[in-house]
């Protein structure tokens, strides 16, 4: 009798399954519309000049060793992002209201994410790897 | 027997991998209010809102971005949408303001409608602050966006209130204030007809519907109206 409704469950269970990889797969994204996509805009256009563009950014292609860090800490005074000037307060992720802490894969899937999409590029390094991702952080004495 | 169990455990073990509820770690500190102009959008009448009643919202006089002196007077007769922000807030402002910026401009050459920003740290966000602010945020000079300076942060929160917009000085909160990214829609008699969340776009669309239900019914009403009247 048990056994019945138990076929029921496996198919449940194998169509549950692929959320489970496609959700890795596109973790970049879904980063980047959890944790940037606010303020930087769905498709990393910023607002106006108070908050500089991702999309198309040379301040990205100038800065690759330090997003990592950017992502984590965040950036405080005056930025020149594709000849215009910005001056706001960017928090890290490690200042949201729930200190949610982006591990060293998070980012690394974030940032290349960032950088294949939009008119960016990745670095001179190619595509990020985790313990690129994880050097950088070190460099501002994070882990 | 115990591979009777294997599927079972397997969908306990799959609970772990849904996308589940969307945490909310956007840096956004909320405070979040009941939005009861929701679902509201087939009406042709919008309510009236306020925890007092029916009651306006009490006269005040405050200078804009221009060093102009935007009070209850000034705005008789016009139609207009109200949030609490500051210059600096890194968490929820941006968001507020670039969807605010989706109905300011469609709605920036009408002279039947104004936006009023409040901020919500005067002693940082000066006049030439605040100009810059708007300029930064695309809003020309001279536009129907006004950004105002309050007295005092005390007084900011008592304004943020009667607008059924919650904020508090909070040392936790990104930028020291937490504040509600709350819209409100205010009719020409400085009546709250409408609350919104302001960093949801479904809630912008909201407004950009029941706007113009305001502006047809503030037309329909008598011209000789005294601007209290009880319709």
């Amino acid at each position: 009798m048990l056994f019945r409704p138990l076929p029921g469950l496996l198919a449940l269970a194998l169509l549950a399954l692929p959320s489970c990889f496609t959700n890795k797969q596109n973790q970049g994204e879904r980063l980047y519309g959890q944790h940037c996509a606010s303020c930087h805009g769905e498709q990393g256009e910023g607002i106006g000049q108070l908050i500089p563009p991702l999309a198309g950014s040379d301040y990205l292609a100038r800065h690759p060793g330090q997003l990592a860090c950017i992502v984590r800490q965040g950036l405080k005074g005056p930025i020149t992002v594709n000849g215009v000037g910005y001056n706001q307060l960017m928090l890290g992720v490690q200042d949201t209201t729930t200190h949610h802490q982006l591990s060293p894969a998070q980012i690394t899937n974030l940032l290349n994410f960032l950088e294949s999409h939009w008119g960016n590029h990745p670095g001179p390094a190619g595509v990020r790897t985790i313990a690129g991702t994880e050097a950088e952080l070190r460099a501002c004495g994070e882990r | 027997m115990f591979l009777k169990y294997l599927p079972l455990a397997g969908l306990l073990a799959l609970a772990g991998c849904g996308t589940g509820p969307a945490a909310d770690d956007t840096g956004i500190t909320a405070i979040t209010t009941d939005m009861s102009a929701e679902g509201d959008s087939a009406a042709t009448t919008l309510p009236y809102l306020g925890a007092e009643g029916r009651k306006p919202v009490p006269a005040f006089s405050l200078p804009d971005q221009d060093g102009k002196v935007v009070s209850d007077k000034s705005l008789a007769g016009k139609v207009y949408v109200t949030n609490f922000f500051f210059a600096t807030c890194p968490g929820i402002c941006p968001k507020m303001q670039s969807e605010l910026l989706k109905v300011y401009k469609q709605y920036q050459a009408d002279p039947r409608v104004v936006f009023l920003s409040f901020t919500i740290d005067p002693e940082h966000d000066t006049q030439p602050v605040l100009a810059d602010y708007a300029r930064r945020l695309g809003v020309a000079p001279g536009t129907n966006w006004r950004f105002l300076h309050t007295p005092d942060r005390p007084a900011a929160y008592k304004l943020a209130s009667n607008y059924l917009a919650a904020a508090q000085t909070d040392t936790q909160a990104p930028g020291g204030i937490a504040h509600s990214g709350a819209l409100a829609l205010v009719d020409d008699q400085g009546f709250v007809r409408g609350t919104y969340d302001g960093l949801n776009p479904q809630q912008t669309a909201l407004l950009l519907r029941q706007l113009p239900l305001l502006l047809k019914e503030v037309k329909a009403r008598p011209a000789a109206a005294p601007a209290t009247a009880a319709r």
